[in-house]
């Protein structure tokens, strides 16, 4: 077995940082894949980090009578109990010959001692973040596809990206299929038309801007959207609110301020200023007085007041965007 | 000289409340008692004193010679301290069904003291309708010595089942100069802040007191009092919304925050924190996280219903100036209670009819209203705000 040791095969210590499950999920499969390719024998004990008990690593990580590797798996280490906590920790500074340690620990502060003890006995790290900018997950579908030996424009990531959402696991889901069942090595819009339209994920302000700049149908349609995928009426009604309130500041605000002082004045950042700007066209202060008002009894409505939210919410925006004052 | 001097302009339900008291002296001696009654109920407007009166009733009751004000029976009553009183003050936004079967067993014992044991349930509106239909049976028919005090702005507030088997105390509004002479006797205010806060407490005599003695409050309420004459546009509606909310919540925070901080700490403390010794750790001992979750949860409730209750006394400073725009409208003979705004009032007056002022007044109404139904308050503030422009001349 030790002869099989390659200077490309897995770490014998591995830790596996971060919350985004699929990312980690995938690391851990990847040593795991590794591992069966140097020794087709291996055993795989995947353990759950609150289920360890003191003394089972080291019984796992001991020789066996029959010779063969093993790889211990311990997802969600920072559940681990402090006596286990230790044994990981010294267990990292001098790993067995054949046994290969993977922990998954999610990151946070919860089990630091443990990240920071078996990062310091010199383990493997692969750290795993969740992506929050549009433009990782991009990056995301464009890797994905590249895994799958396929190319995607980058119109065709941007629809894909808003047809399936935010989640990893769907995202590559999506790009599997889509490699799967495209012939061609570029997948282009066209393609992801085919499979995917809409939007997944609609959130209050993308019905806030529809119904304030006027759009009654597209507002209609993303506020059935945005229930479906379960937005809470509430925060549709404070997100209106809260459009039509920076309108009313904007609106009002003296003719002679400018830029950094108007920002300061109404508390807004100044690019939300801009937008609010270009929003007002086609505002009067009755409409707006009178789409606040409706907000408010929106607001009951939606607390109990009414029979159902949902009315509630679509007799909103079409007061708002009826409260318009033409052009 | 005695307990019930303190209520002021209250003169015949004092007198039904010393003879009930009398009749109270006269069963404990093995008399009939024909005049009084185990369950109570106090109502008038806010600020009438309804609490003052039960809590002077509780001390008639316990007192050797029916009230006199300065016996220990009288004095435990006044600082809070006597065995057989039980004061109930729901502190959150409703008072509910387990609290009330709590509060059940508690009035079934004997009174300590072997006169009588007695329940003051404050703000007894707040109780749900689940946690008054327990009460019923516990108000109709308690044990022989033991006496029941609600407090309610109005017999409305009660369920008709719970009115039946109480009777009914009605407090008035007291008289301006009736507020104003206690101020000036009790609180040593001299006569013309008396005089203006009485007046501008329109008979709510706590908020007099405050007014009075607090120079804050009457910041306060200039500020508040100012926003009418501020509502030229609709920018400004909505700006003065969002101050009054703030207000509010930075005046519910200074309320609760501290109070909020030594409870947390005290609970700690009862569920082991910092203590030392065999067997026990340094952390919370088990069911503590639950125990301070829940809490948590009673001061998130205290603070949101501490924030309304803000709100609402600003709404009904409005209220008071505009009525006192429609009784300038109508050339009425009463005492305006903002004086001090004339110049505003009677701009007003004059560029609105009194029907538009009828209807601000519905809007302010239209706001506590949906304020009491947790409609989220700046969102209501604003809507009131937008009807009460100032007209644009």
């Amino acid at each position: 077995m030790l002869l099989g040791m390659a200077a490309n095969d897995p770490a014998r210590v591995t830790l596996v940082v971060g919350d985004e499950e699929l990312l980690a999920d995938r690391a851990v499969g990847e040593v795991i894949a590794a591992c069966r390719a140097a020794d087709p024998g291996a055993e795989v004990h995947d353990l759950v980090g609150a289920k360890v008990e003191p003394g089972e690593l080291t019984r796992l990580s001991s020789p066996s009578l029959f010779g063969g590797g093993a790889v211990v798996v311990i997802r969600s280490a920072q559940d681990l109990v402090k006596d286990v906590v230790t044994e990981v920790v010294s267990y990292a500074a001098h790993p067995a010959e054949d046994t290969v340690l993977v922990l998954a620990h999610a990151g946070g502060a919860k089990g630091k001692a443990l990240a920071d003890g078996v990062r310091k006995a010199g383990a493997h790290v692969v750290t795993v973040t969740k992506l929050t900018k549009p433009a990782e997950r991009l990056a995301f579908i464009r890797t994905e596809m590249k895994r799958a030996g396929r190319s995607i424009g980058a119109d065709a990531a941007a629809a894909l990206l808003d047809a399936v959402g935010n989640d990893l696991r769907e995202l590559a889901a999506a790009c599997n299929q889509l490699a799967f069942d495209t012939p061609g090595k570029t997948i282009d819009e066209a393609a992801v038309a085919r499979y995917h339209r809409g939007q997944a994920e609609v959130s209050g302000f993308t019905v806030a801007d529809s119904a304030v700049e006027g759009r009654l149908g597209d507002a209609l349609e993303q506020l059935r959207w945005a229930l479906a995928t379960g937005t809470a009426p509430v925060l549709l009604v404070s997100a209106l609110a809260g459009g039509l309130r920076s309108l009313a500041k904007v609106g009002g605000a003296p003719r002679n301020l400018r830029g950094g002082q108007l920002a300061s004045h109404l508390g807004m950042p100044p690019w939300k200023i801009d937008r609010t700007r270009k929003q007002l066209n086609g505002w009067g202060p009755e409409g707006i007085a009178r789409a606040l008002q409706a907000v408010a009894a929106a607001d009951a409505q939606v607390k109990g007041g009414g029979a159902d939210p949902a009315y509630a919410l679509e007799h909103l925006i079409q007061t708002v965007v009826a409260s318009r004052t033409g052009r | 000289m005695g307990v019930f001097d303190d209520l002021v302009g209250q003169e015949r339900a004092v007198e039904t409340l010393r003879r009930a008291a009398a009749s109270a002296a006269e069963t404990l001696s093995g008399g009939r008692g024909a005049g009084m009654t185990h369950a109570w109920l106090f109502t008038g407007p806010a600020g009438s004193g309804k609490e003052e009166a039960a809590r002077a009733f509780a001390a008639a009751l316990f007192c050797p010679d029916r009230g006199c004000g300065h016996c220990d029976m009288c004095h435990q009553v006044a600082v809070g301290s006597h065995p057989d009183l039980e004061v109930v003050r729901p502190q959150g936004l409703s008072y509910g069904i387990k609290d009330t079967r709590q509060l059940i067993l508690r009035a079934a014992g004997a009174p300590t003291l072997g006169r009588w044991r007695v329940v003051l349930f404050e703000d007894a509106d707040r109780a749900t309708e689940g946690a008054s239909n327990a009460l019923l049976k516990a108000i109709e028919e308690p044990p022989p010595r033991t006496v029941w005090l609600l407090c309610s702005p109005s017999p409305d507030d009660m369920m008709i089942t719970i009115r039946s088997r109480c009777r009914v105390v009605t407090l008035v509004t007291p008289p301006v100069a009736a507020v104003a002479h206690m101020l000036v006797t009790r609180e040593n205010v001299p006569p013309e802040t008396a005089e203006f806060a009485a007046r501008a407490a329109q008979g709510q005599v706590d908020r007099a007191r405050r007014l009075a003695l607090d120079a804050e409050a009457r910041g306060r309420r200039e500020a508040v009092l100012s926003i009418p004459a501020s509502l030229a546009g609709v920018a400004e509606c909505v700006t003065a919304a969002e101050r009054l909310v703030k207000t509010a919540e930075e005046e519910a925070a200074a309320v609760t925050t501290a109070l909020n901080e030594s409870e947390i700490a005290e609970l700690r403390k009862v569920y082991g924190e910092g203590s030392s010794g065999k067997g026990l750790n340094r952390g919370l001992i088990r069911g503590g996280a639950g125990a301070l979750k829940e809490l948590e949860d009673r001061q998130k409730s205290r603070a949101t219903r501490t924030k309304r209750d803000v709100i609402d006394t600003a709404l009904l400073d409005l209220v008071t100036f505009y009525r006192d725009v429609l009784a300038v409208q109508f050339g009425a003979p009463v005492e305006l209670a903002n004086d001090d705004r004339r110049a505003d009032l009677e701009s007003l007056a004059r560029s609105a009819t009194p029907e538009e002022t009828l209807r601000r007044i519905d809007a302010i109404m239209l706001c506590r209203e949906r304020l009491a139904a947790n409609v989220n308050p700046q969102m209501a503030v604003e809507a009131m705000t937008l009807s009460l422009r100032w007209p644009v001349s």
